[in-house]
């Protein structure tokens, strides 16, 4: 790890005029960021704390819409009421230290091909807001660790429409526990919205086959028997694509059963 | 279930806790990184990115003229100082030595392996010193060189070769036991039945809590030198470093082991990070210090196991077995590290014939020398390999002939009445009850209930099985006589010095060296029984080279069986001592004096003397027998054992598998093992469940992958799956069945590796038979570790 400078601002304001020096970088949980640094894979000359910010903190539900500001700890959605499967899906992050720190907008801006949040913010539609603009979440997943931010623009909170009913499947990678793949199903009305992470190259997509399979039928047979090509689908240690197309099918099976 | 313990609270067979914990769960142990010294520098050190490679330049001056830079080494440094030997000189069948290449401290000419370290930097902090190994890294040409990673490759490989001077990348091909060959090949080539099995004993990385750390410290005043290390074997490491690689006398040297954060093996070794913070010291006359980074811990850390078996079984098509055959490639990486040889030969082939009346037995092994880290002991060394070749290859032959896995095992099993008995690989079982310990595991696994709770998995979409592994191994390693034919270069005893103080409380200094195993509990315990004080007058020391007699370190379940015994006899010599002073003060014969619950008494009388008053009297020697007796009351005793201790258990493994996902969960686990008798049952318990973690972390979890390049896929807790609670069931352990070892006045065997020994076959045997009970007859075999998708893919395959 190399040495740097280390800001901890009160405000959004303060935080962005912070991250337009030169080499600086925001820092929420540090739950990615600090082991990237560790490992000398990231070397920020400033780190700009945004966990002092009062307004990026905390869950609030309002007219249907879970907020999130984006400097809260997954523990704490994890304990949130109003949206379990969102809960449920934040509580199944790592282990309780990760969830202690870790948080929705890191994990959001990092946006790891594995991570659990994008398949929530995806098949949700929800919103994510930062403190330029409010994008909507077809369009902020841009493929593996990539995102519709611009530099210097951080996420503040993400808002998302309470589904009628929807649920989270994961299928932990043995080592990493990160979902080899992971299914967040979100049914509104006659809507279904499937979103799989940790099985594409393109990190995180909706599986629109199981889609229109499940506004036909909302029933975990509907998807059960359905073919996912293995094209551009991940191959490492842990799964073949093979594998992780079979997974598809039966983490979204999972999730409409348990949702 | 926690388990009731018995009501005993000291002394010999008592649960009592451990004393150390209550340091170590409070963070107030001393590790090697704990210590800080005075004027100390830090120490980093470079290791090669490629697998292989010629050296052609390491440019020193800019790293050497950035700040807090001290000093550079580089392989030239040390080329002229010995190697790291091999402990153990294996011969090949056709009488040829094993081939023995240089182990330098540092690299010299070639690199070998990712991680092999080539060159060290010693800065004022460690960040100086990181920086400058970077800049190190970068200025240094290495030529890259064809990879050597698939063992069986290697050994066909004439053109490519790890050691320029080793032609085929054998280490040795050995035979054990070779005269018997034709006869077993006799036996096959008639046999009504052969069962053949592939089989792959994945590679594994020890992952100790505490990475491997080291500080050397120089005296010029005096010429000493001092080193703290994390050993698991003090006397062993100074010895290797002061008189094989440094040259410096031993008694110059103090070795030092604190408190170490496990084993499993990976600190039985000496490594050459040892032997530079030593020389480095000396150069700089600074206290020199280096601690591994995680990274470093996976890249340079011994490996374990890594060998590729076929096993044949030649049986009766009853199920009675004829004879075993097998051939494994052992890949000892890129060096030999300290018992890299003897691992896959004599603690594997030896234990071919499992506690099982086979007339005959064949083992082939060739070791094999890659681009990959050394190899060498992990928890088990070689009987984990040979346990899981039998129990999986005796289960196949079942399938194969319809017949029960648990009434083949009964029907081939030694009896207690055939003992002392001579296997057909060498060695002399003392005593054992097969039978008891297999009734046992039944009654405890209720497999009487089996079928519905296999019935209940099913209506959830599950598949339901049950393994068996019924294994035996042989620990206390130790007679010397006997590892010393079989090509030891060290003896294998283990020594111990009682000191009693004046004020009654004992200092007990043992060889055995505890890196998380409890000693200083049990050995308290051990000695309390036996002379009759509170466990509290005493304290256990060990890990110290200038406080200890001498010992050959912790490994291979030996510490009690055979430190424990130089104990014990070390407390005898004292007791008969303390006779000669009571007789004395009583004004008896020292025939007539009995010692019993710490006092020493004239028979038949109410006379008597405490063990504080003998201990007094020795050391104040007013009223005291000086002609015939020295004053002092402090005894070493060495003791080596005439023969190995032959644990043997039996475990069954009930497991659930997803059949969408391939998803395996152990359900339950069961563990009916005969230690001889118990010094501490929570001790024994807690030995047994982290055994059995981590064999199901062989079974289940754990790989190691080099990919062809050599680069270690594996690398980190991203890719390398430990065990985690959430993966391992509560254990039902039982221990009640007890054969005591016959040739150790404890009666004990040994019981830190047979978790990992026993557990691996039952894991795989379970998920075999759920899968066949759930139709997939098409499946012979999984490799394991048995992840997911391995177990998809068979399913789908
Ligand atoms: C052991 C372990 C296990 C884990 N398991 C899982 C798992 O199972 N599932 C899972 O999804 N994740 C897992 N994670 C990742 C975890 O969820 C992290 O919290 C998350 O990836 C990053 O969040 P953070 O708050 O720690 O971000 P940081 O590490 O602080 O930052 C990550 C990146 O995001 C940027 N950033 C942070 N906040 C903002 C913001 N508000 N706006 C713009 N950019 C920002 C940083 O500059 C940095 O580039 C695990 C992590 C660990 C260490």
């Amino acid at each position: 790890m190399q040495n740097f400078d280390f800001v901890k601002p009160a405000s959004v304001a303060e935080a962005v005029a912070a991250l337009g020096t030169s080499g600086a970088q925001a820092l929420s949980g540090g739950q990615t960021l600090i082991g990237s640094m560790k490992q000398n894979l990231a070397a920020p000359a400033v780190l700009v704390s945004l966990t002092g910010i009062a307004a990026l903190k905390g869950v609030s539900v309002s007219g249907g819409v879970m907020s999130i500001g984006a400097a809260t700890p997954h523990a704490e959605v994890a304990k949130a009421s109003g949206f379990p499967g969102l809960s449920s899906l934040a509580g199944g992050i790592g282990d309780p230290a990760v969830r202690a720190r870790g948080t929705i907008g890191g994990s959001l801006a990092n946006n790891d091909p594995a991570a659990c949040y994008p398949s929530a913010v995806l098949a949700c539609g929800a919103t994510v807001v930062t403190n330029r603009r409010e994008i909507a979440a077809d369009d902020y997943f841009q493929g593996m660790f990539t995102t519709a931010l611009e530099d210097g623009e951080i996420i503040t909170a993400v808002r998302f429409p309470i589904p009628e009913r929807a649920a989270y499947a994961k299928f932990e990678q043995p080592a990493s526990r990160f979902s080899l793949t992971g299914v967040f199903v979100a049914k509104y009305g006659a809507k279904v919205r499937v979103a799989v992470t940790g099985a594409s190259n393109d990190g995180v997509f909706r599986w629109t086959d199981g889609e229109d399979a499940l506004q036909a039928s909302y029933d975990p047979a509907a998807v059960k028997g359905l073919k996912v090509s293995p094209d551009g689908l991940i191959a490492d240690l842990h799964g073949t694509p093979a594998y992780r197309a079979n997974l598809v099918a039966v983490m979204t099976a999972r999730a409409v059963a348990a949702s | 279930m926690p388990k009731d313990f018995e009501a005993k609270t000291t002394g010999i067979g008592a649960p009592m806790k451990r004393r150390e914990d209550i340091r170590f769960l409070t963070g107030r142990g001393v590790y090697t990184d704990d210590i800080k010294l005075a004027g100390q520098t830090y120490a980093v050190i470079v290791r090669s990115q490629v697998a292989h490679g010629r050296i052609k330049a390491i440019r020193t001056e800019a790293a050497a003229a950035m700040e807090g830079v001290l000093a550079i080494f580089t392989g030239e440094d040390f080329k002229d100082v010995g190697g790291n030997p091999a402990g153990w000189l294996i011969k090949s069948r056709n009488g040829e030595p094993m081939r023995e290449p240089k182990r330098p401290v540092l690299a010299h000419g070639k690199v070998r392996h990712v991680g092999d370290a080539y060159a060290a930097v010693i800065a004022e902090t460690y960040e100086q010193g990181r920086a400058a190994a970077q800049q190190l890294a970068d200025d240094t040409d290495i030529e890259e060189l064809p990879a050597i990673i698939d063992m069986k490759a290697a050994a066909a490989d004439a053109t490519n070769r790890v050691h320029d001077e080793i032609p085929d990348n054998l280490c040795y091909d050995w035979g054990w036991i070779e005269d018997n060959r034709a006869a077993v090949e006799e036996v096959f080539a008639r046999a009504p039945h052969v069962t053949t099995l592939e089989l792959v004993n994945n590679r594994l990385i020890p992952n100790a809590m505490e990475p491997r750390a080291s500080i050397g410290e120089y005296f010029p005043g005096t010429g000493d030198y001092k080193l703290t290390t994390t050993s698991q074997n003090p006397h062993l490491t100074r010895l290797l470093v002061a008189a094989f690689v440094l040259g410096i006398p031993e008694n110059k040297l103090t070795v030092v082991a604190p408190d170490v954060g496990g084993g499993f093996g990976s600190k039985i070794y000496h490594y050459g990070e040892e032997a530079l913070v030593l020389a480095a010291a000396k150069r700089l006359g600074r206290p020199v210090r280096w601690t591994a980074e995680r990274s470093e811990s996976f890249l340079s850390d011994a490996h374990g196991r890594d060998h590729v078996t076929k096993i044949e079984l030649a049986c009766e098509k009853d199920g009675t077995f004829l004879a075993f055959r097998t051939e494994t490639f052992a890949n000892v990486g890129a060096y030999l590290s300290n018992f890299a040889t003897v691992t896959p030969t004599f603690l594997h082939g030896t234990l071919m014939a499992g506690p099982y009346k086979v007339p005959h037995v064949y083992v082939n092994v060739k070791t094999v020398f890659t681009n990959t880290a050394p190899v060498d002991a992990y928890r088990g060394a070689g009987r984990p390999e040979a346990t899981f070749s039998l129990e999986r290859v005796v289960d196949q032959m079942c399938r194969e002939l319809g017949l029960d896995a648990f009434e083949v095992r009964r029907k081939n099993f030694l009896t207690p009445d055939m003992f002392p008995y001579t296997t057909p690989v060498g060695l002399v079982y003392d005593t054992g009850n097969y039978q008891a310990t297999l009734d046992k595991v039944i009654e405890m696994a209720d497999v009487a209930g089996f079928e519905s709770r296999r019935a209940a998995s099913a209506a959830k979409g599950l598949l339901r099985g049950l393994g068996l592994s019924t294994w035996i191994e042989a620990c206390g390693i130790a007679p010397s006589h006997l590892v010393g034919i079989l090509g030891a270069r060290v003896g294998l005893y283990d020594a111990a010095t009682v000191r009693v103080n004046a004020t009654g409380n004992i200092s007990i200094m043992v060889g055995a060296h505890s890196h998380g195993q409890g000693h200083e509990t049990v050995f308290a315990q051990v000695a309390a029984d036996r002379l009759g004080v509170p466990e509290s007058s005493i304290e256990i020391v060990h890990g110290d080279t200038s406080k200890i007699p001498f010992g050959m370190g912790s490994y291979g379940s030996r510490s009690l069986a055979v430190c424990g015994v130089a104990m014990t006899k070390a407390i005898d010599k004292i007791i008969a001592k303390g006779k000669k002073i009571a007789a004395h003060m009583l004004e008896a014969s020292e025939a007539d004096i009995t010692f019993e619950a710490g006092k020493f008494a004239v028979a038949g009388t109410d006379k008597a003397k405490t063990f504080g008053e003998i201990a007094f009297s020795a050391y104040v020697p007013h009223n005291y027998p000086l002609e015939t007796l020295e004053p002092g009351l402090e005894e070493t005793a060495f003791y080596d054992p005439a023969n190995f201790t032959y644990p043997a258990g039996a475990y069954l493994c009930e497991a659930e598998v997803d059949p969408e996902t391939g998803k395996v969960t152990i359900e339950a686990f069961h563990c009916a093992d005969d230690f001889g008798n118990v010094m501490n049952p929570m001790i024994v318990e807690g030995q047994v469940h982290g055994g059995v973690g981590q064999g199901i972390g062989q079974a289940l979890l754990e790989s190691t992958t080099y990919d062809e390049t050599g680069q270690l896929l594996t690398g980190s807790y991203m890719d390398y799956a430990m065990p985690r609670a959430s993966d391992v069931p509560f254990y039902n352990v039982d221990y009640s069945c007890q054969t005591p070892c016959t040739h150790n006045p404890l009666g004990v065997k040994g019981c830190g590796e047979a978790g990992a020994i026993g557990s691996p076959p039952a894991v795989v045997n379970a998920v075999i038979d759920a899968l066949h009970r759930g139709g997939h007859t098409h499946i012979k075999h999984i490799d394991m570790p048995v992840s997911p998708q391995r177990v998809w893919a068979a399913i789908n395959g």
